[in-house]
């Protein structure tokens, strides 16, 4: 029964974003780090303020969220939290709520790295197609050098190369951020443009590297294909070469791929950290490296959240969507 | 013998690989008549396949047609365009290919394969005239219907090998080539697609080339048979005439290889092993393993000559008797 397999699949999602969510509770208590003394005397250390009190503070900030109480207290107060995407006040920003925190700085990411990654498979693996079928053109082989390299290259690197040349060199982009320091975000052409414009860079960055990527192995699946029997009886049934490439050896080289893109998209968010990083873009990746430096838990913990949930719909959507794919996985022996 | 709808002559295909060409077809000629059942025998390796994919003109890298002629049904095959070959397999010349378990794409649908290689040849049908058109194929290689909307993997071995046959006559070729059909069936399984592919024959008209190394099968399927050795014919006769007086000793020691239910004695195999492809044995590629080998086995190669009507062998056993 289709039904049986989707509750089958959506129950192992639920064990899986739970369990990885517990983990995710345990990891960063397990440092030993106390969040809310570091950030004060941080902030006293930048004030050149006397610890007058600081200790009064500290148990007061403490009481307030909750970190006094006993582990398991603060574990089933997480649980039902993170159950109802309750994800508490970020410490190092108080009192700005973590949710908002993310709901600002998602769009930017998913913008960015959602179209770069779609367009990258989508082109990369049109190319690859072409680069492993003996019947395309010759030129193509040319591409594999330059292909190979730049999979080769870590885009922070690529990015930071990009920087040098066309923004600091040549003036092309900006050098940094999501959108000009001083505008104010809103739907006119002006802004989007200005978006846009500073998107350019983080995302050649992706696309570039990762391109590489996935013209190497859809090539090697199509390359795979040509020994199948059915390639060969495929050619010697008469049919086009366009049908048996699109409809023998692509359709079956996509399988793999899209299991790949399904990963891929689900940690769309952690792989976004660096690129962010390198161009101050003002998405999650920028937000999830601050927290972690400033021991904030609750802003680690919904950001990660997310992340584990986004990886778990990822995994669901792809078991939804395989059987359809690739009529062998069956609904039915789930 | 009606006239040829296949006349192959001295075919040659090499591998070519990093030590040197692989001989794999080397010099091989032969007919095949209207409505004729022809088998080609050898064990493996000795170029049957090769001679099916050449006959489809799907030699590919690093293989090659070094050189022959083929003609079907009076067209020169090696001088069409790579569309109009494209456009003859099928319509003219079929393939029945070997290990069907893996002929057909795991992700269509039966029907869906069927109406892909139509398509391909200008078939424009409604899509409820396509449905009736697959339909009756299947039928006619005695499928239900309902198993056009299967896919392969829920297909026995025996139904994919009838899909693949029902494919082959989809557009009533003259030629059928079987390269072992039942290679990985079990007997009746075996039994029951050699019946159908000879009654699709029957009903097509069409001539068959049944390639495959079970004397036993070929015995009951073909009319005449070839028996290749190291990439050449060595014998050629009618079916009967092999099996009552085989000339050359590579086909003598073949049917003494079988066992048989009137001799009581031990089935005896042939000593030594196939020559390399790559470095033929000087003369007659069977001389090192032939019982009855000469000084001239080794220097000269046999032609393939006739020694009795119909009746032609490769070897230096029979005098030279100028039919021609």
């Amino acid at each position: 029964m289709t039904a049986d397999y989707v509750a089958k699949r959506f129950g192992m999602f639920l064990v899986i974003v739970w369990l990885a969510a517990t983990v995710n509770f345990f990891l960063p208590r397990i440092g030993g780090q106390d969040p809310v003394r570091e950030k004060l005397i941080q902030q006293a250390a930048i004030g050149g303020n006397v610890q007058a009190g600081l200790e009064d503070m500290v148990a007061e900030y403490d009481a307030k969220f909750g970190l006094n109480t006993p582990l398991w207290r603060q574990y089933v107060a997480y649980v039902a939290d993170m159950a109802r995407f309750d994800f508490n006040y970020s410490i190092a920003n108080y009192p700005r709520r973590v949710l908002d925190m993310i709901g600002e700085a998602l769009p930017w990411t998913v913008g960015l790295l959602l179209t770069t990654t779609l367009f990258s498979w989508v082109i990369g693996g049109l190319l690859g197609a072409f680069l492993g079928w003996p019947r395309s053109p010759k030129f193509l082989q040319f591409l594999m050098p330059p292909l190979l390299a730049l999979n080769a290259i870590p885009f922070f690197l690529l990015g930071l190369v990009l920087i040098y040349v066309l923004a600091f060199r040549l003036r092309l982009f900006p050098l940094s951020g999501g959108y000009t320091a001083g505008s104010f975000p809103a739907l006119t052409p002006a802004f989007i443009g200005n978006v846009l414009s500073h998107s350019v860079l983080p995302a050649l960055s992706i696309v570039l590297v990762s391109i590489g990527g996935w013209a190497l192995g859809m090539r090697a699946m199509i390359v795979t294909t040509q020994g199948e029997d059915y390639v060969t009886y495929a050619d010697a049934k008469g049919l086009k070469g366009r049908t048996i490439f699109l409809r023998y050896a692509v359709r079956n080289a996509l399988l793999p791929q899209t299991t790949a893109l399904a990963l891929v998209l689900g940690q769309l968010i952690s792989g976004a950290v660096l690129v962010e990083v390198i161009f101050s873009y003002p998405g999650i990746g920028t937000v999830l490296y601050k927290a972690i430096r400033g021991s904030d838990f609750y802003l680690v913990q919904g950001i990660v959240f997310i992340l584990i949930v986004a990886i778990g719909v990822a995994t669901f959507a792809l078991d939804l969507l395989y059987p359809l794919l690739d009529p062998r996985i069956s609904y039915r022996r789930a | 013998m009606k006239p040829a709808v296949l006349e192959v002559r001295d075919l040659r295909v090499h591998y070519h690989t990093s030590r040197g060409a692989v001989r794999a077809v080397d010099g091989v000629g032969f007919d095949v008549g209207e409505e004729e059942r022809f088998g080609l025998v050898g064990e493996s390796g000795s170029g049957k396949s090769t001679i099916a994919l050449a006959l489809l003109r799907l030699i590919r890298p690093p293989g090659r047609i070094e050189g022959g002629r083929i003609a079907l049904d009076g067209v020169d095959v090696m001088g069409l365009s790579e569309e109009e070959m494209r456009r003859a397999r099928l319509a003219k010349v079929a393939l029945v290919a070997q290990g069907a378990m893996n002929s057909l794409n795991p992700v269509l649908r039966v029907n869906e394969q069927i109406r892909d290689a139509l398509r391909d040849h200008g078939v424009r049908l409604s899509a409820r005239a396509f449905e009736e058109r697959v339909g009756g194929l299947l039928e006619s290689v005695g499928l239900r219907r309902e198993v056009g909307g299967m896919f392969p993997h829920e297909l026995s071995g025996g139904m994919k090998q009838r899909v693949c046959i029902a494919v082959a006559m989809s557009l009533r070729p003259k030629l059928i080539i079987a390269d072992e059909p039942t290679s990985a069936l079990d007997v009746v399984v075996q039994w029951q697609i050699m019946d159908t592919l000879r009654r699709v024959q029957e009903e097509l008209g069409a001539a068959v080339i049944l390639i495959g190394h079970d004397m036993g099968l070929m015995a009951q399927a073909v009319d005449r048979l070839g028996v290749m050795y190291a990439g050449k014919l060595v014998e050629v006769v009618a079916v009967r005439d092999l099996f009552r007086r085989p000339l050359h000793p590579y086909s003598q020691l073949l049917i003494g290889s079988l066992t048989s239910l009137d001799r009581k004695s031990e089935p005896r195999g042939i000593p030594g092993l196939p020559p390399s492809l790559l470095d033929p044995p000087t003369g007659c590629p069977f001389h090192p393993r032939c019982p009855y080998a000469m000084d001239r086995c080794r220097r000269e190669a046999p032609a393939l000559l006739e020694h009795a009507p119909g009746h032609l062998a490769a070897c230096h056993l029979y005098p030279r008797e100028e039919v021609a």
